[in-house]
């Protein structure tokens, strides 16, 4: 692999935002469209340079909402272009119903997301409310935890999007991942994907081969139609493993679909997604020195839910405590992924204590001793059946 | 023990939110001190103005003066206002937005709001870029101008506001800026008395966004440019009003005119139809 690095890459300090951008230059997209939302902005003014220095040809579009954006990426993938854009927040709830267009016309659009908390009361700061919201749209989601995988997890978004034809959106912290800076390698000349993410014909909008997309489906056949998102769906499993694999042949770098992390010999394992991983390996470090069994683990693709890794984690799992960055009001465990958890668990005839902790709303700082304390209380097995909205002032 | 003069202003500050989130230099403080005096010298009931806002830094505005408020999503201050002004016929409703809030994702909104002739006054901060994201190209950013999203310049020619509000049928169109805000201030004066929809557009300054990127060194120099750029012209059409960096920014009331408001309209539509009665 040094010999690869060598190479191929150049190794560079980066905001997960400029991880992201320097991916979209590498992944050479053709059209780019974006409206400006803390914390997304830099992605855009980074392409902006890309393009306005040469180093990217193509299409930037100003547009006037993140409504018009998901138009534009939708009107540009559907005329063959490979389409990319950005945002957060607000700015993904505004695209809401574009979002079910784009995956509803199998556009492989990809998008990333600097998730951020949702308003009322205002909040810039990162949680991950609406990347959450965007659960039933039917598209891929990747959630990154390091600057790097942000990089290749958007290269590999485009292999996966263009091979089963859903959009897929790649989302990371908002602030402690997309301002902070962390050593990169990207490709060091163009075109080093080219091959990986290869040109592949696929329907487009064609004068001499007319097709109507998103046209009127009826009862008769809406149905069936909304059935091949289904599938499509499923399909991107076996896609995304194959994607990761891949690329970590070719580049050196894999990530799986659920990271793992001193699982072994564990009587507790911390199950989270995204920058907030790091905090958690640390504080299992520490506990383990301490000589408290604990291990973590990372779901890295969040749709399609991946079963497989989640069943051989929970094999080896004695409980599991879930920390996640939104909640979903009205349920007594409100936990999104300790929901989709103990669902797939009741499907599969799984038995193991999951315990849902709330953490990190609007980037309430959890360090590596709340992790610990959590860690505590659920190995004391003294813990309420809902959601614990850990640490929050009543 | 010194006494400590308090600022004439002062009662219809938030004084404990302050300091404020504006830069040093920012034109935003000038259209807050013009609005406040002209609601001191109109002498309008504190708990009679109601201040709505979307994002933006314009937008802060609410969140430091003393009426009741709401602090909403981008771009969308003015259907919000539009809600609190049929509920409460009573209250004066007043948005504050930017550029970016108002004349781009909530530009639908400020058409129709002058179409309906809403009964409304929307003051608009034009500072040419999206300033509170860092300072992004806008659809008010002049052709001239370099932002953190167009190295090169825009793509495409600015929108100006005044033109396409009075083309919407506002009944009540300036534009100001802040090189002259006693006449921001009895332009203001004059929105709170007109009914239906008042537009009133403020070319401002922001030194650290859109000033530094090209080339104002200060705020000085900024607001020369803009004390330069605007040109009072009285009495012209909204459509021979300029808005063009280079040469002119023309300032005035373009138009100001009765017609029946939004409310007014409504009223009528309620007796013709011989419903509720009042």
């Amino acid at each position: 692999m040094e010999t690869i690095a060598k190479s191929i890459w150049k190794r560079l300090p980066l905001s997960s935002n400029y991880a992201v951008a320097y991916a979209a230059r590498d992944s050479d997209v053709d059209e780019i469209a974006a409206y400006p939302i803390t914390p997304q902005t830099t992605v855009v003014e980074k392409l902006s340079e890309f393009i306005a220095n040469g180093e990217l040809l193509a299409e930037m579009v100003h547009v006037e909402s993140e409504h018009s954006a998901m138009s534009a990426s939708i009107g540009a993938s559907a005329a063959g272009a490979r389409a990319f854009t950005a945002t957060s927040s607000q700015g993904l709830e505004l695209m809401h119903e574009l979002l079910h267009i784009a995956s509803g016309m199998r556009l492989p659009i990809v998008m990333s997301v600097a998730a951020r908390a949702l308003s009322a009361p205002l909040s810039i700061w990162g949680d991950y409310s609406d990347v959450m919201n965007t659960r039933d749209t039917s598209w891929i989601t990747i959630i990154a935890s390091s600057a790097q995988e942000v990089y290749d997890s958007i290269v590999q978004a485009y292999r996966i999007a263009e091979s089963v034809m859903l959009p897929v959106m790649v989302a990371y912290d908002g602030f402690m991942m997309s301002h902070t800076y962390e050593p990169v390698f990207v490709s060091e000349k163009a075109g080093l994907f080219r091959d990986y993410i290869p040109r592949k014909g696929r329907v487009v909008l064609d004068t001499k081969k007319p097709v109507t997309m998103g046209a009127v489906a009826n009862p008769d056949w809406y149905y069936e139609t909304k059935y091949q998102q289904v599938k499509a769906m499923s399909d991107a499993y076996g896609l995304s493993v194959e994607a990761d694999q891949t690329f970590s042949k070719l580049y050196g770098r894999g990530y799986g679909l659920v990271e793992e992390y001193n699982v072994d010999n564990s009587e507790l394992v911390i199950l989270t997604y995204g920058g907030i991983f790091g905090t958690v390996k640390q504080a299992v470090d520490e506990m383990r020195e301490q000589g408290i069994p604990v291990g973590a683990a990372r779901v890295r693709l969040f749709r399609p839910f991946p079963l497989n890794e989640l069943r051989s984690l929970l094999l080896k799992s004695k409980a599991v405590a879930v920390l996640d960055r939104s909640f979903s009001n009205g349920l007594p465990v409100s936990g999104p992924l300790a929901v989709e958890l103990k669902s797939m668990m009741n499907s599969y005839n799984i038995n193991v204590p999951v315990y849902s902790y709330i953490v990190g709303l609007g980037q309430r700082t959890v360090t590596e001793a709340d992790i610990s304390k959590i860690a505590s209380q659920a190995l004391s097995s003294k813990v309420s059946n809902e959601s614990i909205y850990w640490g929050v002032r009543e | 023990m010194e006494e400590t003069l308090a600022h004439p202003l002062e009662k219809y500050l938030r004084t404990e939110k302050l300091p404020h989130m504006w830069c040093p230099g920012c034109g935003i403080g000038t259209v807050v001190q013009a609005f406040l005096r002209a609601v001191d010298e109109l002498k309008i009931e504190q708990d009679k103005v109601v201040a709505v806002s979307g994002i933006g830094c314009t937008g802060r505005i609410p969140q430091y003066i003393k009426f009741d408020g709401a602090h909403v999503l981008h771009g969308r201050a003015i259907p919000v206002a539009l809600g609190i002004k049929l509920a409460r016929p009573d209250l004066k409703v007043v948005v504050f937005g930017g550029d970016g809030d108002l004349a781009s994702i909530g530009g639908n909104h400020l058409m129709h709001a002058a179409r309906r002739n809403a009964d409304l006054i929307v003051i608009m901060v034009n500072n040419f870029i999206y300033g509170l994201t860092g300072g992004q190209v806008a659809p008010t950013t002049p052709k001239e101008a370099t932002t953190y999203t167009s190295p090169y310049g825009p793509d495409s020619k600015p929108l100006d506001a005044v033109k396409l509000v009075s083309a919407a049928g506002g009944t009540f169109v300036a534009r100001w800026s802040t090189a002259y805000p006693v006449l921001l201030k009895e332009s203001i004066k004059r929105a709170f008395s007109h009914r239906g929809f008042s537009f009133i557009e403020v070319i401002s300054q922001c030194p650290e966004l859109f000033g530094r990127i090209n080339n104002f060194k200060s705020t000085y120099e900024i607001y020369q440019k803009i004390k330069k750029v605007g040109t009072i012209r009285r009495g012209i059409s909204p459509y021979d009003a300029k808005y063009d960096w280079n040469s002119e920014i023309s300032l005035g009331e373009f138009v100001n005119f009765e017609a029946p408001s939004y409310y007014d309209q409504l009223r009528e539509i309620i007796e013709k139809a011989k419903g509720v009665k009042e």
